[in-house]
């Protein structure tokens, strides 16, 4: 990936991140642990591959994403308002009453929401429907679902892979966020989706894993899911949740819980800090 | 009766939709495994390119809708009333309902008229579920002609939409010069003023029968047949519980939510008259011929006389 590129897109993957933590204390609710485990691939997603128009966010041709783990809506709404498609201001506004911003994400009041979602598992049907629909009609556009390695647990996820792969749907990419933890502790521990790529692979598609947090990693395995036809693609990313804000870290206590002022207040100072760094270079 | 035509609704559904592929070049329809008895098979005949068997996972058949319907294509979802509105019915809730996509589920073997497969698979409950969804317009017709009107008519609303057929054959009672579908108009078949009995889907030529046999007593019932059952037709319910002061509801369904309920709380809220309602009385069927569990579970048109006779003694 090109340098500049590269430097810019952590910047912004920085000013998502505090976008996240600014909607979540302002809401004094949410879930920032697996909100910033994806901050890097949406900004990568929004910023350097789909083809949106924030001006035209229903325009027909875009590529389209599906949060299908809908409870990390603070980072779908963060980057959607850091690319322009509505104001950043929104954010402090999350979860209120009369807010834009819902709860989880709401395609009928919010620009650049694709499908609403956060009913875990079916987020990734709705992703096969739109799929289908392109191939139907030979439109150019791509389909790109986020699911929580949590999330696959629900049954309806498998059924959708085995609708993506028999009506080889390679104009999809579903992207699963393999942070490790869920509410109720390691994924290995609660329900075991191991071995994802195994899974994934058995059921028809084809699968890269990838780093989550490498804009280059992320560059390059999005190239390679761009080259392959006939089947669906499965990128299971490697994450970190909590990434960026290092008491937030591997810590299934900040999958759904606010952070107080203080906690607040030092979360932002080190983006902040990691900001400052990043143009410093 | 021997010239009578008798169809199942779910023929005419296939049909309907086979009628209506070249018409809509763009629209699609999903079924889960049950093509053959859903009778979307009929529309894979006329347009194989455009119908997609999600497999026995209606789960994610009802995903897959909503995703078609977020790009502006006309979607059909078929599966029997027992997994469209049953085990699927969070999906159509918060993929369909809450983004209020324009999607059409064609629900077949709704009620206990399913016969021999028995309880597992006679869906009693979809309306009342069905009901339960903000913006979720459901359609029972009562007749071939009524039930190809109504998939029309789904086609070209927008938004969620539920339609439940049958799978045994009924009567048909709409072959009139002047018929004519309007979603969410009830439809006044026989006028009268003792009593109101209300129906819909199969229980709509029962009604009817019930209102002719009353006549022979010098009871004057009048029919009205509720093909929409969300968005109620409200105006016309108050007229009749005004001018007829008592109404008996018949459906092939729970009576627990169903078009009794949605009738007797329309009712109770602008004009409070006795409403009995005659459906399944809060239990669970079992395997039989079809038409001898709707009598054995009193689905019947003189169990709907006894019910007018006794609205009528309720009167104040």
């Amino acid at each position: 990936m090109d340098e500049t590129l590269r430097k810019d897109l952590e910047k912004k993957a920085c000013k998502v991140r505090m976008g996240v933590i600014e909607g979540v204390y302002n809401a004094k609710s949410g879930h920032p642990g697996g909100s910033l485990s994806i901050c890097d691939i949406l900004t990568y997603l929004y910023f350097a591959r789909m083809h949106v128009d924030p001006k035209n966010p229903k325009m027909e041709d875009r590529d389209r994403l599906v949060l299908s783990k809908g409870h990390c809506a603070p980072a779908l709404y963060s980057v959607l308002a850091q690319r322009g498609f509505f104001d950043p201001e929104e954010l402090k506004k999350l979860r209120h009453i009369g807010a834009m911003l819902q709860g989880h994400p709401d395609m009928k009041h919010i620009p650049g929401v694709d499908m609403s979602s956060g009913s875990l598992g079916q987020g990734i049907s709705a992703a096969c429907g739109i799929a289908l629909s392109g191939k139907i009609s030979s439109s150019s556009y791509k389909v790109y679902c986020v699911l929580g390695d949590g999330e696959i647990e629900e049954g309806q996820v498998w059924e959708a892979a085995m609708f993506a792969a028999h009506y080889k749907l390679d104009n999809l990419v579903a992207v699963v966020d393999n942070n490790g933890l869920q509410i109720d502790g390691k994924i290995t521990d609660v329900m075991s989706p191991m071995p994802i790529d195994k899974k994934f692979e058995s059921f028809g598609w084809y699968v890269i894993t990838v780093d989550a947090h490498d804009f280059d990693a992320l560059e390059r395995a999005f190239d390679e899911a761009e080259k392959i036809s006939g089947k669906p693609v499965a990128i299971i990313q490697k994450s970190v949740k909590g990434k960026g804000v290092s008491f937030m870290e591997n810590q299934v206590g900040w999958h759904g819980k606010a952070p107080n002022e203080e906690e607040y207040k030092s979360a932002m100072a080190e983006l902040q800090k990691t900001y400052d760094s990043l143009n410093a270079e | 009766m021997a010239d009578v035509i008798k169809k199942a609704t779910r023929e005419s559904y296939g049909e309907a939709l086979a009628e209506l592929s070249a018409e809509y070049p763009d629209m699609v329809v999903l079924d889960a495994d049950l093509a053959a008895a859903t009778k979307t098979g009929t529309f894979k005949k006329a347009a194989p390119d455009r119908f997609f068997d999600c497999g026995i996972a209606e789960a994610n058949m009802m995903g897959v809708a909503a995703g078609i319907a977020t790009t502006g294509r006309k979607v059909f979802a078929s599966s029997f009333a027992m997994f469209a509105a049953g085990r699927a019915f969070e999906i159509v809730r918060n993929a369909i309902g809450y983004p209020h996509l324009n999607v059409n589920i064609g629900a077949t073997h709704a009620g206990i008229s399913v016969g021999e497969d028995g309880a597992t698979h006679q869906c009693n409950e979809d309306i009342a579920l069905m009901r339960t969804i903000p913006g979720m317009t459901i359609i029972s017709p009562s007749d071939d002609i009524e039930a190809k009107a109504a998939v029309r008519a789904a086609l070209e609303f927008d938004g969620p939409c539920y339609l439940r057929f049958g799978r045994l054959a009924v009567p048909v009672i709409n072959d009139v010069p002047d018929y004519k579908f309007e979603l969410g108009k009830g439809v006044t078949l026989r006028d009268g003023n003792d009593v109101t009995i209300v129906a819909t889907g199969l229980m709509v030529y029962k009604a009817v029968e019930a209102a002719d046999a009353l006549k022979a007593e010098g009871i004057n019932a009048r029919v009205i047949n509720i093909h929409t059952i969300k968005p109620l037709d409200r105006e016309l319910i108050i007229k009749a519980a005004k001018e007829t002061g008592a109404i008996v509801t018949a459906e092939e369904a729970t009576v627990i939510g169903g078009l009794g309920s949605a009738v007797a709380e329309t009712v109770t809220e602008e004009c409070p008259v006795p409403v009995l309602k005659l459906g399944i009385n809060d239990v669970f069927g079992h395997s039989g011929p079809a038409v001898d569990l709707l009598e054995e579970f009193g689905l019947t048109s003189a169990n709907i006389a006894a019910f007018a006779k006794k609205a009528i003694g309720l009167k104040k």
